[in-house]
């Protein structure tokens, strides 16, 4: 998240470098100068792609001497640090967003491998949901604790590996495979709001 | 690695689980305390961990108020892929057909409980039907979901006959019931048979339709029970519980209600069915009911709607396979109601005794799980 974020600000200020740089050319570009309806004042939109700002002592097409484009870019910024300021959450509702569609997805693709003895890359017919339905009797909030059969503390994903290798007949899965993170994300979602307990038994 | 010294003793105690397990399927008075004995041993090789269930404490076996009529044996819900797939399945087959010929006296016939075949397909089903052939007393063919929608029964009904018929035993009516019915889901989806069969073989797959005995069914029922007097006790048998547990799985009979109506005016009536692979218990005024085990898997029980009677089996060890599944026997008294055994195959036999729902669970209450479902 981090990441999107510095680039977003990084193409924010790469935005208003060609803006400046447009309005000295008089060229056209992405973050083309308009005017708005009826109004002849020049009206320069910012990097979210929403926010517009007119600029009272310029006309639309009008070119700019570069002392005047600075100006104009200042101004430009100074909207966006106001704008940042009066955000209290650091995430938009594109970030929300992201997150559902991406853990439905997850959950789906868990779903079907749950399902599935062949994605699952088992080989006797046998799939998760033959002794699962609705992932019941997975108790993932129990997880990790003492599992008598393996002799050790155990995860979730240590007692999918095991069906994986002996009920299935497939070969286990690594941690951070894909297909692991999608069985645990639907195993859990279908126990979301059952309280952790970790080591009941 | 674990040490030489643990790893042996491990052994030992697996060796000696597996004896304690042959010999409990034998078990009679004579023998009880030989098996008590080495069950004790299994818990000493077995030092640190507590006491399992499996060792015979203590069996107390209430006296029979009066002998049974007559026993059957059931095995149900085998679940056959073909032997090169899953030679699991086949396995556990075969298991229950030599424990049942191994019953001594011989129960007077046999009920299959329905889901020979796991996705309906003629090998499997005829590979299912050479399984049973090896028994040595005749079998009463109830057909399961899993048996039907591939060809909507036509494989079995070659195999095995009608799916509805009764018949009279040692004044007893039986009668089996097809009570899988489904209402047409596929045809406005443009499914192939083989897309409606694993659409109905997963359990928990909302876009199937509930069972049910249906109208034809439910008529054939009628004129059925039409012939028989309101005294003759009647034995059900039906693949589906003939009441409504649990919906999204269809551990339910959309029609219960009606096929009840038609059963209450008689003087006793025991249903036994298949499909939930656990131990389940219930009753609704005069009607007993009686689930089955399966030999292929156990099912969990539905996180809702168990009917109060029922005292869960413990939940199965995931690490051993043919634990929470197994066959059982039904001995049947003169007034039609019957004492249900379990017989599971890694742990204690567990009956339901008629007293137990003649009282509405106040006498003869099995053993409750030290563990019981999450």
């Amino acid at each position: 998240m981090r990441m999107t974020k510095l680039l977003i600000t990084m193409a924010g200020i790469v935005g208003l470098a060609l803006v400046a740089t447009s309005l000295e050319r008089r060229t056209a570009g992405a973050q083309q100068p308009q005017t708005s309806g009826g109004s002849d004042r020049l009206v320069v939109q910012l990097c979210d792609g929403e926010t517009k700002l007119e600029i009272a002592e310029a006309r639309a097409g009008e070119i700019l001497p570069p002392e005047k484009a600075r100006e104009v870019a200042r101004r430009m910024m100074a909207a966006y640090a106001e704008q940042q300021a009066k955000q209290v959450s650091k995430w938009t509702a594109r970030d929300r967003l992201t997150w559902e569609r991406e853990q439905k997805r997850v959950i789906e693709e868990g779903y079907k491998l749950f399902h599935d003895w062949k994605a699952l890359g088992g080989t006797i017919g046998i799939s998760c949901d033959m002794c699962h339905p609705d992932a019941a009797a997975t108790h993932p909030e129990t997880y990790p604790k003492f599992q008598t059969q393996l002799k050790r503390v155990a995860a979730l994903r240590d007692m999918i590996n095991w069906c994986i290798e002996n009920p299935m007949k497939g070969k286990p899965l690594s941690p951070d495979d894909p297909r692991m993170i999608a069985l645990e994300a639907y195993i859990t979602s279908e126990r979301k709001g059952v309280p952790l307990d970790p080591g009941k038994h | 690695m674990w040490p030489l010294k643990w790893k042996k003793r491990e052994q030992e105690y697996r060796r000696q689980r597996e004896e304690f397990f042959e010999a409990v399927k034998r078990l009679n008075r004579r023998d009880f305390l030989k098996v008590a004995g080495l069950s004790a041993a299994v818990f000493t090789a077995k030092t640190v961990v507590p006491p399992h269930s499996f060792q015979v404490v203590d069996v107390v076996r209430a006296e029979p108020q009066e002998k049974p009529l007559f026993r059957f044996a059931y095995i149900s819900d085998t679940h056959l892929y073909e032997r090169e797939l899953n030679e699991r399945f086949v396995n556990a087959a075969l298991r229950a057909v030599r424990d049942v010929n191994a019953l001594n006296p011989p129960p007077d016939f046999v009920l299959f409980g329905g889901d020979l075949a796991q996705l309906g397909q003629p090998k499997e089903l005829e590979l299912g039907k050479q399984i049973l052939s090896e028994l040595k007393v005749p079998v009463k063919m109830m057909v399961g979901e899993h048996d039907w929608f591939l060809d909507m029964g036509e494989k079995w009904r070659e195999l095995f006959g009608p799916e509805n018929y009764s018949f009279d035993h040692k004044g007893v009516h039986f009668i089996v019931l097809m009570s899988v019915n489904e209402k047409d889901f596929w045809t406005e989806r443009g499914m192939t048979p083989m897309e409606r069969m694993l659409t109905v073989a997963q359990l928990d797959n909302p876009l199937q339709s509930r069972f049910e005995v249906g109208e034809e069914g439910r008529e054939w029922l009628r004129r059925d029970l039409a012939k028989v007097s309101k005294d003759t006790p009647i034995i059900i048998f039906s693949h589906s519980p003939l009441y409504k547990y649990y919906r999204p799985w269809n551990f339910w009979t959309e029609d219960a209600e009606a096929i009840h109506e038609m059963l209450f005016p008689f003087k006793s009536v025991t249903v036994i069915h298949g499909h939930t692979h656990q131990l389940l218990t219930h009753r609704i005024q005069n009607i007993h009911f009686h689930g089955m085990l399966a030999t292929a898997w156990p099912w969990p029980y539905a996180p809702e709607g168990l009917p109060k009677l029922t005292v869960p089996m413990e939940r199965p060890d995931p690490f051993d396979e043919a634990d929470g599944t197994g066959w059982g026997s039904v001995d049947v008294h003169r007034d039609g109601y019957v004492d249900k055994h379990y017989s599971l195959w890694s742990r204690n036999p567990i009956t339901v005794a008629k007293a137990y729902l003649e009282s509405w669970g106040k006498e003869a209450i099995p053993p409750a799980p030290e563990f019981p479902p999450y």
